[in-house]
This record gives C-alpha cells, sequence and structure tokens, in this order.
C-alpha cells in the first residue's frame, strides 16, 4: 500500500507539489491525470527519489516503510519501479548486461540468490516473447538508437524482470503509436493481481482504455483536486481540465 | 639470475626492520647517479664491455639533455640526486597475508584475484607463495619446447648477447629521450622475447609474467622480437595493486616486427596514484615503441592506465613495412590529483599503412587528463590511412580533460581521420540506473565500462574482467 500524506516538494525556490494526499491500496491501479505544469512528473520524481527535488513536508509511506529516507535503488529493492517518459541511453552498456545486473542487485537486496547467465536469460527471453520483443533487444546498448516505442517496450521489459510491487508510470503513452501503447498496456495488465499496485500518470485517456484504472485523480496547482471511478476520465477527455482547476 | 631480482631465499632472509641493518652494505650503492654508478651497475651484472660502454654513452647523454616540460603535467622539481639507482633498499617482505595491508587484500578481493595468487601479489615472500615456482617451471618448459626464449634482460644479455646486441636500443636510442636516456644508462632489469620464424606463442605470455616478473626496479627495459611469421601476446603488469616505494619510475619498451609477424603488447598499469589529497603516488615516465619492420607487420597496443600520480606515456608505432598496421586502444583513468599525458604516435613510412587510435580518457575528482596523440604520414606512404577516436568522460566539476592531437600529412593519396568528443556522466543516466536497483558506485562502474567497451575488448579475455572491476575500483568515491 501506498500511501502519500501532505506531500510538499519544491525544486529551488519554486514550490510544485503543494500538499498531496493519496492513498493507493495493494492491488490496485490508479491514474493521475492533468495538465501540463500540474506537477505530474515532480510527483514521479520525488516517490522514486531523484536528485534536486526537495521534501519540505509530509512523509510517503510504502507497506508502512517512510521510503522519503531511502536511496532510489533501496526503493527499488523495495519493489518501487519508475517508467521513465524518456528512457535514459546508456552507450557501450549491453542491455542484457544491464538487465542482469540491476536484477541481481535488487535480489541481492532482497535476500534472494543471485541469477547466473542461464537462469537469466531463460527468464529475460520469457519476458520478451510475452512482449512480442525482438531477443535482438539483449544484445544493443540500453535505449540507444531505439525508437520511442522501443524504449518503452524496454521498460516494459525491465518491469516484467524486476517484478515490482508499485509501479509508477511516468507518461509512459506519451509518443507511442496504437500498436506500442497495446504492448505496454498489456504489460502492466500482465502484472496486475492481488499484490501489484500501480501508479498511472497521463496526460491522455486514451491509455486508460487499455490499463483499466480502479481510481482517477487529477493533479493540477501541485494539488490533488478531484478524485472518482474510471469514469472521471472520460469526462475529462470530454470537458478539459479547465472546469476541474478552476474547482 | 640478477642481483636485482633475489631469490626466494634471499627475500625470505631479510630481516631489514625500517633500521635496516644487514649485511648488505649502502655504502656501496649511494644516493644519486654517476658515471661511477653505472660502472658499478654493470659490473654488478657481470656485463660485457659493449653493454657498459652503451649505458655510458647513455648517461653522457642524459647529462647533456634536459627534462622536458612540453607535457600538461606539473610536479615539483624532481631532484635525480636523491634517488638510488641500484637495488633500493627493500622493506621487510610479509611472511604471511595476516602480516598484510587489509585494504589491500580487500582491494585483491573486489578485483577477484584468485586466492592462491593474492599472496604472491601482496609480497609475501615467495617461497612461502602456493606453488608458483612449479607453475612457472611448466611455463617455461612449454615455451622452450616451441623454440620461444622468455627470460630476464640481463640473462638475454649473457645467454643471447648476438640479439640483445642487434636489437637494443634500435627502436628508442639512448638520444630518444631524457628519460629513455635516464633508462638506458642505469636499466635494472626486464623482459626480453624472442619469438623465432613461424612460431605462434602457445601462451599468452601475461600469465607467467604475473606471478613470476616482479622487482625488475624502477628502470624496467623490456625488448620483445616477433621473427617472420611469428605471433605473440604480452601482458605486462596486473591489476593489483602494485605497492612500490620507488616514486620516479622510468621504462623503456621496445619491439621489433619482421615480415608478416603481429606483437600484441598489452598494459594494465596500477601503481600507487598517491591518496586523495595527491600526496605521494609515483611518476611514471615510459617510453614505448615498435617498429613493424616487415611487409604485413602488426604491433597493437592496448593499456589500461589507472595509476601513478604522474603518467607521461606514448606507445608509438613505427610503420616501415609495406601494408603494416600500428594499433593503440587506450584507456586512461585519473582520479584525485592524478595528472596524465598519454597517448600515441603514429608514423607512416611505408606504402598502405594502416594505423587505428581509439582513446578513453576518464578524469574524476580534481585530476586532469591529456590525450596527445602525433599522426605522420611521410612522402613515401602512398596509400596509407589513419582512423583517431578520442573520446574524454568528466566525472564531476573539478577535473580536466585535453585533447591535443597533431596531424602531419604529406602523402597526398593518404587519408587520415579524427573524432573526438567530451561528455560527462549526465545526472539522468545515474539515476536511471539507480531506479533500477544499482547503487551510485555500480552504476558509475557500469556506464565508465560502457564507454571504454571499444578499447576493453582489445584485452587478453581473463584481463578484460579485471579490468572492468579495476576501472569501478579506481573511481570509488568519485560522485556524491
Amino acid at each position: 500500500m501506498l500511501e502519500i500524506k501532505n506531500l510538499r516538494a519544491r525544486i529551488g525556490e519554486k514550490e510544485i507539489l503543494k500538499g498531496i494526499d493519496l492513498t493507493v491500496p495493494t492491488g490496485e491501479i490508479h491514474a493521475i491525470m492533468g495538465p501540463n505544469g500540474a506537477g505530474k512528473s515532480t510527483l514521479s520524481y520525488v516517490l522514486s527519489g531523484r536528485d534536486g527535488y526537495e521534501v519540505t513536508e509530509g512523509e510517503v509511506l510504502y507497506n508502512g516503510v517512510n521510503i522519503l529516507e531511502l536511496a532510489p535503488e533501496d526503493r527499488a529493492a523495495a519493489g518501487m519501479f519508475l517508467a521513465f517518459q524518456y528512457p535514459v541511453e546508456l552507450p557501450g552498456v549491453g542491455n542484457a548486461n544491464f538487465l542482469r545486473t540491476a536484477l541481481n542487485a535488487v535480489r541481492r537486496k532482497r535476500g534472494e540468490p543471485e541469477l547466473d547467465a542461464v537462469a537469466f536469460l531463460k527468464s529475460a527471453r520469457a519476458a520478451i516473447k510475452s512482449l512480442q520483443m525482438n531477443e535482438d533487444f539483449l544484445k544493443r546498448n540500453v535505449n540507444v538508437g531505439f525508437s520511442g516505442g522501443e524504449k518503452k517496450r524496454n521498460e516494459m521489459l525491465q518491469m516484467a524482470l524486476l517484478k515490482p510491487g508499485l509501479a509508477i508510470l511516468d507518461e509512459t503513452d506519451s509518443g507511442l503509436d496504437i500498436d506500442a501503447l497495446r504492448i505496454v498496456s498489456e504489460g502492466v495488465n500482465a502484472l496486475r493481481g492481488p499484490s501489484f499496485s500501480a501508479l498511472v500518470i497521463t496526460h491522455y485517456q486514451r491509455l486508460l482504455d487499455h490499463i483499466v484504472p480502479d481510481m482517477v485523480h487529477v493533479l493540477a496547482g501541485g494539488r490533488i483536486v478531484r478524485s472518482g471511478p474510471k469514469e472521471l476520465a472520460l469526462e475529462l477527455e470530454a470537458r478539459g481540465y479547465a472546469g476541474v482547476e478552476a474547482a | 639470475m640478477s642481483d636485482t631480482q633475489l631469490t626466494p631465499e634471499e627475500l625470505a632472509g631479510q630481516k631489514y626492520k625500517y633500521g635496516f641493518t644487514t649485511d648488505i652494505a649502502m655504502e656501496e650503492f649511494p644516493k644519486g647517479l654517476s658515471e661511477e654508478i653505472v660502472r658499478l651497475i654493470s659490473a654488478k651484472k657481470q656485463e660485457p664491455e659493449w653493454l657498459l660502454e652503451w649505458r655510458l654513452k647513455a648517461y653522457r647523454l642524459w647529462c647533456e639533455s634536459e627534462e622536458p616540460h612540453w607535457a600538461h603535467i606539473h610536479h615539483p622539481p624532481i631532484n635525480y640526486q636523491d634517488y638510488y639507482y641500484y637495488a633500493a633498499p627493500a622493506k621487510a617482505a610479509p611472511k604471511s597475508l595476516d602480516e598484510v595491508d587489509p585494504e589491500l587484500l580487500k582491494t585483491y578481493e573486489k578485483l577477484g584475484i584468485p586466492l592462491n595468487e593474492r599472496a604472491a601479489l601482496a609480497g609475501v615472500a615467495v617461497d612461502a607463495v602456493f606453488d608458483s615456482v612449479s607453475v612457472a617451471t611448466t611455463f617455461r618448459e612449454t615455451l622452450a619446447k616451441a623454440g620461444v626464449i622468455f627470460c630476464p634482460i640481463s640473462e638475454a644479455v649473457r645467454e643471447h648477447p648476438e640479439l640483445v646486441r642487434k636489437y637494443l636500443g634500435s627502436v628508442v636510442p639512448q638520444s630518444d629521450n631524457y628519460f629513455a636516456a635516464l633508462n638506458s644508462a642505469v636499466f635494472s632489469d626486464g623482459s626480453f622475447v624472442y619469438i623465432p620464424k613461424g612460431v605462434r606463442c602457445p601462451m599468452e605470455l601475461s600469465t607467467y609474467f604475473r606471478i613470476n616478473a616482479r622487482n625488475t626496479g624502477q628502470f624496467e627495459r623490456t625488448l620483445i622480437i616477433a621473427d617472420e611469421g611469428a605471433y605473440v601476446s604480452y601482458l605486462e603488469g596486473c591489476t593489483a595493486p602494485q605497492r612500490d616505494e620507488n616514486q620516479l619510475h622510468a621504462a623503456v619498451v621496445e619491439l621489433v616486427a619482421m615480415n608478416d609477424a603481429t606483437i600484441k603488447y598489452s598494459t594494465v598499469q596500477n601503481w600507487y596514484p598517491g591518496d586523495a589529497e595527491g600526496r605521494g603516488g609515483i611518476y611514471n615516465f615510459v617510453t614505448k615503441r615498435g617498429a613493424c619492420r616487415g611487409r604485413n607487420s602488426k604491433i597493437s597496443w592496448t593499456q589500461v592506465e589507472t595509476g601513478s600520480a604522474i603518467t607521461w606515456k606514448y606507445p608509438s608505432c613505427i610503420l616501415q613495412g609495406e601494408n603494416s598496421v600500428g594499433e593503440f586502444y587506450s584507456v586512461a583513468v585519473t582520479n584525485h590529483h592524478q595528472q596524465a599525458d598519454t597517448g600515441t604516435k603514429m608514423i607512416h613510412i611505408g606504402k598502405n599503412t594502416r594505423s587505428t587510435i581509439i582513446s578513453k580518457g576518464i578524469s574524476a575528482g580534481k585530476s586532469n587528463n591529456t590525450y596527445r596523440g602525433l599522426v605522420r604520414i611521410l612522402p613515401a606512404a602512398s596509400g596509407a590511412r589513419n582512423f583517431t577516436q578520442c573520446d574524454s568522460l568528466l566525472i564531476g566539476e573539478e577535473c580536466g580533460a585535453h585533447t591535443v592531437p597533431y596531424i602531419e600529412n604529406r602523402n597526398l593519396t593518404s587519408k587520415v581521420e579524427h573524432e573526438a568528443t567530451t561528455s560527462k556522466i549526465a545526472e539522468d543516466q545515474l539515476f536511471y540506473c539507480r531506479s533500477r536497483g544499482l547503487s551510485q558506485e555500480d552504476a558509475v562502474g557500469l556506464i565508465v565500462n560502457g564507454f571504454c567497451k571499444d578499447v576493453l575488448k582489445e584485452l587478453p579475455m581473463e584481463f578484460a574482467v579485471e579490468a572492468q572491476k579495476l576501472l569501478s575500483v579506481s573511481l570509488e568515491g568519485s560522485v556524491g
């Protein structure tokens, strides 16, 4: 369970998050929608521990632990996963090597045995198959020369292998064609279950046709201004954010 | 066995505490350099007259020349009269691993060095080390069967004087530069390799080297000759930290490749770099050069330089034979207050000669890292080609990366390409890795290894893995 309580955060002198309260019970998928500049990406970075964001108030509990005190790698080990809006390129670093290093780092911290090359390849190939990806992916350098869609699929591959308890998808749908959108959604839906939760951050409603949320929250001006069932997304799509912001 | 290479018995018998009271009379080998010292060194090694004359000529040249100051390095003036030039007093060798600095052992562990080699590397008296003597003997037999000569250069002077006399100084003459002259006058020991015609050396000469050839001294001299159609791969140094009390190192390496011969020379240099504040550390002034004398010959330098307070080093190729090939693959890492000025010279003389230069410089802390390279194409070198790629990676805000390429092309049919990039480890790359569970240091290691991949893949397999770990260890504490 993720509990965000009165979270305030700033970049430099500028306050971006102005007191966010949000609870995502285990097993549920919640969507966060909002206009540009509402603080959506800031929220995902604060949750995953990126430098440069100062939390001035509030706390974030994940399964009862205040994760704001943890380094990003320890949050990953605790089961959190951030799917990046713009996945980063790592020249010269092979995808398989990266995946295995990450997976074993997390497994070590979780007290699980590390995977050897053979065991890793077996699970990586299975994940690749289920995401309808080409095995060449493993040989290429991390995100280097990948199309937008390939980068997002690579995020899903990492997620499938790391098996997080909580996934934060930061505008994962931006720049995706309809096929890629479907595959990304299938990646999330495949993990869906009683021990998996997700926070799907998106500007548009269309992703939510594929990943159907249990709840929709509207983030505007650094606060959650409205929450409701999945139909809220359709309403926003029809009427825009102008109305909710004023509310 | 030469006097500088103590036998295991001698090593074990040394009981110098810091007071140093054994019967090795220091008065005989005072500090400082003079003609007398050069004569003394030669006499102690029972060298022939010609070699003494050769050393004396070098000594006179050294006296007449001046220390070079064109490199991008800074150090207090070196007082050459304040060093020992022959068998500096050694500290007592530890008797077992229990006496070795635990920090050193921890580093070996991180590097994944096999347990039975750790003691040898830590300088534990050789007779206490797990079967290294028998392993060395096996190697020696294998090589002898193939006709390969591989021995200390002092031994080669005695056993193969015709070869040594023919080739010594033929690639790096005594007059070459200040440090080469110094080395030629006082060289302590080093390796001699001769691969006869048509022989492919049956093993990487690295493995042997790692266990056997320590204590070659601070003025190492190496000579490798590959006769027609021969092949040899040689690895110098090792990834384990080299504890050495000598501050000044000036080595010379000469390679000669005849028709259709190939020499692959790999270096992993990890001398003491000084502490985090820049105190101490080795000054490493090295002259390395290979001559591709024959048609279709090839010399390939691969280096991973992570140690020393100062590195001054330009492994070069003289591409004389038609169709000969020179390669230089380099990773130079500087951290804290280290300074490296390193690169290569590719001198194209023969027709259709080709050279490739791939240089990866990584600077962290307050260090400075300079690539300095010369590509010279002479008028006769029709159809010559060079490709150069120099990439610099900066970690942090206080370090420097410099690229100083010199290109001299005097042949219209030749082709020279140069590419250079400078980048920083981006904050988003680190965060991306960390959000996937990697620690900050593992993330830096992964990114740096990716950056160096084109060079690391040139290393002999068993060292590539250690070298990767070495890069990470060298950069520990460089971020955050």
